[in-house]
Order: C-alpha cells, then structure tokens, then sequence
C-alpha cells in the first residue's frame, strides 16, 4: 500500500499536473490566454447568473406548422386541379379537424383526381409511409389526412430553418457570444451573455417577418369592411394605423411580392424624414413589382408585415428600379429591427417566449465576488480544522483538497462546462465533503493505533479499509448526481456537474494523492510514532 | 503540538437503547413536517408555479408597502413583496398576463420599470425571470422525478450490494430527511425554487453517504464479531465512527456556514436548505437508518448466509485475524 514505483508516481502526478494547468488560463486575462498554446486554452464559462445576460427559451407552436402545411396542401390541390388537364371542378373544401376535405363535382373523375394528388405527398420517415394520406369517402369526396411522421418532419425542419434564421438575426443585432440551441422537438435556447436590455432582443425574435406587397380591394364596400366580410378574392386584414377610418382594410388575396423576393433590406428615411426600410428585389421580384405597379398606377397597395398592414401608400407611378420603400409609422429602432428581421429570412413559424431569465450584470458580479469571498472562508475555515485535528496528516488534506479544487476547474475548462452560481455552492459543498474522506482514513489510522498496531501497518490498514468504505459512499453520491445532471434543468445540472467532477476528483486527490504524501514521509523519516 | 479530539477515544454511548422513544419523536417530527406541508403549503417559486419574478435594486432603503402601492396602481394583477438580504433589495412577484403570451409579460416588466423609476428614482432590476406555466409544470414534473429517482436508486444499488434490510432501512431514512426538508419549507415558507431541488438532491447524496459509512462498520463488525448481539454490534459500530461523524458534519457546517454568511442572498435558500439536511440527514443515520436495522431483524447470521451463497464478501471482504486489543 505504501510502496510506489517511479511509474505509478509519474501517473498519479501527471493528471494532477495536467488538471492545474489547465485551470490556470481560467484566472489569466483574454489577451494572455490568446497566447498560450491550443491545448491550454481551456477556460471555464461562466452561466449567466454569473455573467449576467439573459437567457430565452422559444417554443414553436406545433399546431401552427401543421395548420399551415395543410394551407400550403390545399393551395396546391386548388392549382393542381383547377388549372391542370382536363380541369377537374371541385367544391366544398374545407380543412377541418387537421384535415383537408372536398367534393369533386363529376364522380368519373374521382380516380383522376386522385392519381393527380398522389404525387404532390412525399416520403416521410423510414418506413415508407407518405407525409399525406389520401383516401376517398362517400365516393365522391376527397380526404387528405397529414401522417404524424409528416408532421414530425415538417416541424423538425421548420426548427432548422428558425434556428438558423435566430442565428442570423442575432448576429445582425452585434451581440456577443450568443448559445443559440435546439432543444427537444419543438424549442429553441437562446442565451446571450451580458445583454442590457433583452427587450430589443424579444421583440426581434418575436417577429415571424413574413412581408407581403398586396394590392388593396378598391370595391369592397367600406360598412361591409368594417364588419369583417371582404368581396370574393379578397380578404379584410387589419390596419392598427389606418388614417381612414376603422383599423382594418380589404385587400386581394392574390400576393404581388413576397419577402422571399429580398435582396435586401436597410434602415433610411423618406423625404419627410420619417424612418422607413429600404428594400431591394431579385430579378424576377423587381420584375413582378414592376409589373404590377406600371398596371394599378394611382391604386393603392398595402404592405403587409405578419399578417399586419403597416402602410398603404398610392401608386404614383411604375416602380421599375427594383427597390422599394416600406413605410409605416416606424422609430428609427423599430425600422432598424424591421430591416435586421427581412434581411435574416421570415421564420418559417411563430417563436412565443415560455421562458425568460435575465440576470443583470451588476448582481452577476456580486454574486462572483460573493461565491469567490464564500469559497476562501470555507477554504480557510476547514483547512484551519484540519491542521488542528490531524496536524501534518491534515496539513495533507489540505493540500489535497487545494489541488482538488484547481483540478475541478481545470476539468470543467477541459469539458467546455459552465460555472452557476449554484455550481459555486456546489464547489463550496466539494471543499467540505472532500475532506470526508480523509478524515475516513484518519480516524481509521487513529483507531488503529489504539487497537496497537505500528505505525506503518496503521496507515496501511486506514487506507485499505478506509478506501472501500469510501468508494461505496462515493458511488451512491454519484448515482443522486447523475441523476440531478440527467433530469435537472438549469441550477440544477449546473450543480450537478461540480458535483460529479467532484465526486470524481476528490476521491483521487483525497486518498491516492495523500497516500503518495504520507508514504513518502514514511519512508523518508521512518516514524516511531504519529501524531495524529 | 496537542492535536484536537472533539470526541473522546472509545466512546460508549448507548444508541440503541433509547431506540424507541426515538423512533417515537422521529415519527412524531415525520407528522408534523408532512401535516406542515400539506396544510401550510410550500411557497413555491415561479419555477414552479409559473409567473414573473422581479428582483428590484434601490439606491437607499426601501419601505415595501410603498412599492406595492405603486406596483398596486399599474393594473398588473395582485404583487407579492418579499424584502431579502438588505433592506435595498425587494422581491416582486406578479402573475403572468393569462392573455398575449410573451409579448404580454415583457410588457408587464416595462410598465412596472417605468412606474418605477418615476417613484423611486435610480432604482435597477437586477434580475428578473419569467416561467409560462407550461414549463413550470414541465420543471415541477422533473424536480420530483429527479427525487424520487435518486432515492429509488440508492435504496436498490444497497439492497443488491447488501442484504434487503440495508436497502429499506436506507430508503425510508432518506424518505424522512426529504420530508422533514419540505416540512422545513413549508413551516419558515421559504421560497422553494429550482435551487432547492438541487439542493434536496443534495442533502439525499450526503445522508447516504453518511449511511454508508456506518452501514460499511456493522457490515465489518457483524462479519468480526458473529456471536456479539446486534444492538451491542450496532451501538459498538455507531460509536466507531463517532468520531468521523462529527468531524464530517463539522467540516460541512463550516462551509456551509461561509456560504450562508458571505455567499450572497441568492443562495441563501439554498445553503439553509443544505444546513438542516446534515443535521437531519446526521441524525437520521443513527436513529432511523441504524435503528431500524435491528427492527428489520438484521442478524450476523443473515448476513453471513447471503455472503456465502453470493460468494463474495466472506471471502473478498473479510478483514484479517488482528489483535484487538481490549475489545471482545
């Protein structure tokens, strides 16, 4: 037990070595870190209870992709049906319950219109199942009913695409270092360090930013307008700044220009110094405005953002260039957050905030100084107890538990995990329980000694039978920390994780390191007797 | 240089004897700690009931009726004020908005900011969270589980390792240091958040480990001495590891008690969570868990038979022939 080849001093030392130096760049300043080589750029995060920030979690209304893929299934059934050869007429359609339902008008033509359906579904999953079934029912009506795997894909790549899209409109705002993650089937985390003000960052990612150019229903009759019911082709949309009248307008169902046409899109102000958002067209969306705008001269349009109409201005004359302005009772912010969002994409589905944590950066940094004032005390206050109980065997301790503490550190820098402040407690809560075990040996020792045995023997015997009882106890504390780290959320793993790199260190440092130390006192001194 | 012993060489207190009458006051503590919760209700956080927690900075002390007065005005629902710490720093707690989602809450905090800043002038929010009550349910879900789960755990990895009665005894001390927890919280009507989860989780992961300690003595001692009666092995075994235990919950203490003291008003709740479960956790090692061994009809001879026919501990774990000296 106390006998140690060079070999197995070497691999005691060496992670030890390896865990220190790894923890050093943690308290080094940036500028010095960049220097230092690859493998020692190993600094621990610090979570921003620490840093101060904050941290949204996004939920993604499942609902509204499938709500909306059925849309997408019926706008096709209708161009597919109604516009191929032979035209097939149908009628009745409704999406109700999730599904999409109608009549084709000539029963001959049901097998027809059926094979024409067929291809617009797609493979989905593995198992060979189709995104959509089609059936028919009572003859002459057609069913199509989205498959959950179809759903299921739908949802996961709408979450790509938001995720990315966050991405970008993050990037855009400057801000630095942001987390931005899926989580689960349907949410996404987004947590940025050192955010003053996470308003700005809400209300960006609170924008679907789908822009649409629809010209305004110059027929709809207003009374009837302003009760909700617009003419055929036609849809009544609000308009909160609408300066004729009621908050709402008639516009045609028919989309001039989509977002999607966007080259880019830019803050700037118009000719009243009011704060508008430039925009700029790819070909064929220049083409298309250009279109348009050259046949409805002196009609209005609307500018629709999010199902909104922000403005709808006249058109003076043909819009050729292939720019556009978008104007709407804007602040100069409100009309930089527009452009940020259009240039970024429009989210392929709304993003409500289900969870907001923002701690701000002076409590983040009370609470460092206070975790930092915390651990020395305790540091101090258990080293003191030690000495005083075990003298030089606690003077051991303490060194094992110092270099413990440096080693914790440098395995988190090396795991790229996060410092919480709960994860100080749980580093605090390390300094005090990593001690257990050594005063599991020495008391063992102790009691040896009584028992009469000699001075080396009573090591020997207090580290061997000490150690299994402090394996055992370590394991069970591990099963409650792999539990906490695997079902925890937030505070909780980030206590979880000091504590099991605790768990696994401490009973390093703790038994195996202080062996070394107290085996070689042994055979250096060859003590007749321990104080102990 | 004297070194110091907070516990007396060969001590010989004897545990077991008054076993009943502790059993008595454990179950009566048990009742009242669960009666407790189950009346007065734990003040759970916006973690777990959903909501919006904001934590307000002023510049000079701050009377909190005056700040539910103005936070009374702005028409944001009914305000629970807590004042923690320092007399500067106030907790407000306020319902989610039930219509308008995100966008609504984030409104909330606006219109509370303004209002505010007009009253008390320089006055921060130094954090602020808000739970939907969709994820507060899904965090509440998972607090208990992670609970239950670890507790389960343990009381099976002791009941496979040992014999069956290690397992119980383990499992319903544990039980009893969750419940007296909740009951601790229930009764002060501390604020019982994420962190106290993490912090029951704790207490489970030190009482067990406290338990192991002496579990691993009477499982040494009843394979040493196998004709010595079992609250004789068992009394004999709690006083050996006396002294340990002390030390142990001494050193926690201490760090804890840094943490408490100068750790700052966030984790206060925690740490005091943490402080009564070693106490609890120290005590219920003795007299629930070592206790109820005897109960259960733990004898030498159970153990040795479960031994052999595994094949392992009689032979792996047996501790050699020494000279003991004094005792029998």
């Amino acid at each position: 037990m106390l006998n140690f080849s060079r070999w197995a001093v070497a691999a005691i030392l060496l992670p030890l070595v390896i865990g220190i130096l790894c923890a050093v760049p943690t308290f080094l300043p940036d500028a010095t870190v960049a220097k230092l080589p690859g493998f020692m750029q190993t600094r621990v995060n610090l979570g921003l209870d620490l840093a101060g920030g904050s941290h949204l979690l996004l939920e993604a209304s499942t609902q509204d992709v499938a709500k909306q893929r059925l849309a997408n299934m019926e706008e096709q059934v209708r161009t597919e049906l109604r516009r191929g050869d032979p035209r097939i007429a149908i009628g009745d359609i409704s999406a109700r319950d999730g599904k999409l339902s109608f009549m084709v008008r000539n029963p001959a033509q049901v097998d027809a219109a059926v094979e024409r359906i067929r291809p617009l579904t797609q493979g989905a999953g593995l198992t060979g199942q189709r995104d959509f079934n089609v059936e028919v029912v009572n003859s002459s009506t057609i069913v199509i009913t989205p498959t959950q795997a179809g759903i299921d894909n739908a949802v996961k790549s709408a979450m790509e695409v938001a995720t990315e899209v966050i991405r970008k409109r993050i990037d855009e705002m400057g801000t630095r270092e942001p987390t931005i993650q899926q989580q689960g089937g349907n949410r996404i985390v987004v947590q940025v360090p050192g955010l003053q003000d996470p308003k700005a960052l809400k209300d960006l990612l609170g924008q679907t930013a789908k822009l649409e150019f629809k010209l305004v229903d110059m027929t709809a009759n207003p009374s009837e307008v302003a009760q909700g019911r617009a003419p055929v082709g036609s849809e009544v949309l609000p308009y909160p700044g609408n300066p004729a009248g009621p908050p709402v307008i008639a516009v045609k169902r028919q989309v001039m220009v989509s977002g999607e046409d966007l080259t880019d899109a830019t803050q700037g102000f118009d000719q009243n110094n009011q704060a508008i958002v430039n925009i700029r067209f790819n070909g064929s969306g220049g083409r298309k405005f250009g279109q348009v705008t050259s046949q409805n001269v002196n009609r209005p349009f609307a500018i629709i953002l999010d199902g909104k109409v922000l403005s709808a201005p006249n058109i003076n004359e043909p819009i050729l260039g292939g720019s556009a302005q978008v104007s709407g009772s804007f602040t100069v912010e409100s009309a930089n957050q527009l452009a940020i969002a259009l240039r970024s994409g429009k989210l392929p589905v709304a993003l409500t905030v289900v969870e907001e944590r923002t701690v701000g950066p002076g409590l983040g940094a009370d609470s460092i100084r206070a975790g930092l004032i915390a651990s020395i005390i305790a540091v101090v206050a258990v080293a003191a107890f030690m000495f005083l109980s075990y003298g030089r065997f606690g003077v051991y301790a303490n060194i094992a538990v110092a270099i413990n503490v440096l080693v914790i550190l440098g395995v988190m820098g090396i795991l790229g995990a996060t410092l919480t402040l709960p994860g100080i407690a749980g580093f605090v809560l390390t300094i005090g329980t990593a001690v257990d075990a050594n005063v599991l040996i020495y008391e063992r020792i102790r009691e040896e000694r009584r028992r009469g045995r000699g001075v080396v023997q009573a090591i020997q015997f207090g580290y061997k039978e000490a150690s299994r009882t402090i394996f055992e106890a370590n394991v069970t504390h591990a099963i409650a920390g792999g539990i906490m780290l695997a079902l925890g959320s937030g505070p909780v793993k980030g206590f979880a994780i000091v504590l099991l790199i605790g768990i696994a260190t401490s009973v390093f440092t703790a038994v195996t390191f202080t062996r070394l130390l107290a085996a070689r006192w042994v055979r250096t001194k060859r003590p007749t007797e321990i104080n102990i | 240089m004297k070194l110091l012993k907070l516990v007396p060489d060969n001590t010989n207190i004897g545990f077991v004897a008054i076993r009943n009458w502790a059993f008595a006051l454990t179950a009566l503590l048990t009742v009242l700690a669960v009666g407790a919760t189950v009346y007065k209700g734990l003040n759970l956080g916006v973690d777990f009931v959903g909501g919006l927690m904001i934590e307000a900075k002023f510049p000079q002390n701050v009377e909190t009726d005056k700040v539910r007065a103005t936070i009374g005005t702005l028409g944001v629902g009914e305000s629970a004020l807590q004042q923690f710490g320092d007399p500067r720093t106030v907790q407000i707690r306020l319902p989610l908005p039930e219509q308008g989602g995100a966008g609504a809450a984030n409104a909330v905090v606006e219109k509370t900011r303004q209002a505010m800043v007009a009253q008390f002038p320089g006055v921060t929010f130094s954090r602020y969270d808000t739970v939907s009550g969709k994820v507060s349910g899904e965090l509440i879900q998972n607090g208990v589980l992670a609970v239950v789960l670890a507790i389960i755990g343990i009381a099976v990895f002791s009941w496979f390792r040992y014999e069956w009665q290690f397992g119980v005894s383990t499992f319903v001390a544990i039980v009893h240091d969750v419940l007296m927890t909740l009951g601790f919280f229930a009764i002060t009507q501390m604020e019982f958040d994420l962190n106290i989860i993490a912090a029951v989780l704790t207490i489970v992961g030190y009482s067990i480990n406290d338990k192991m300690v002496i579990d691993d003595r009477i499982r040494e001692n009843m394979r040493k001495y196998r004709k010595m009666d079992m609250k004789a092995l068992i009394d004999l075994s709690v006083n050996e590891t006396l002294p340990r235990t002390v030390m142990t919950s001494l050193t926690v203490m201490l760090a804890l008690g840094a943490l408490l003291l100068f750790g700052g008003h966030v984790l206060r709740g925690f740490t005091a969570a943490m402080m009564l479960g070693i106490i609890v956790g120290t005590y219920s090692s003795v007299y629930v868990s070592s206790s109820l061994l005897i109960t259960l009809g733990l004898t030498p001879q159970v153990a040795e038979k479960k031994a052999t026919k595994k094949g392992y501990a009689g032979t792996a774990e047996r501790v050699g022939p020494r000279d003991d000296g004094a005792r029998p």
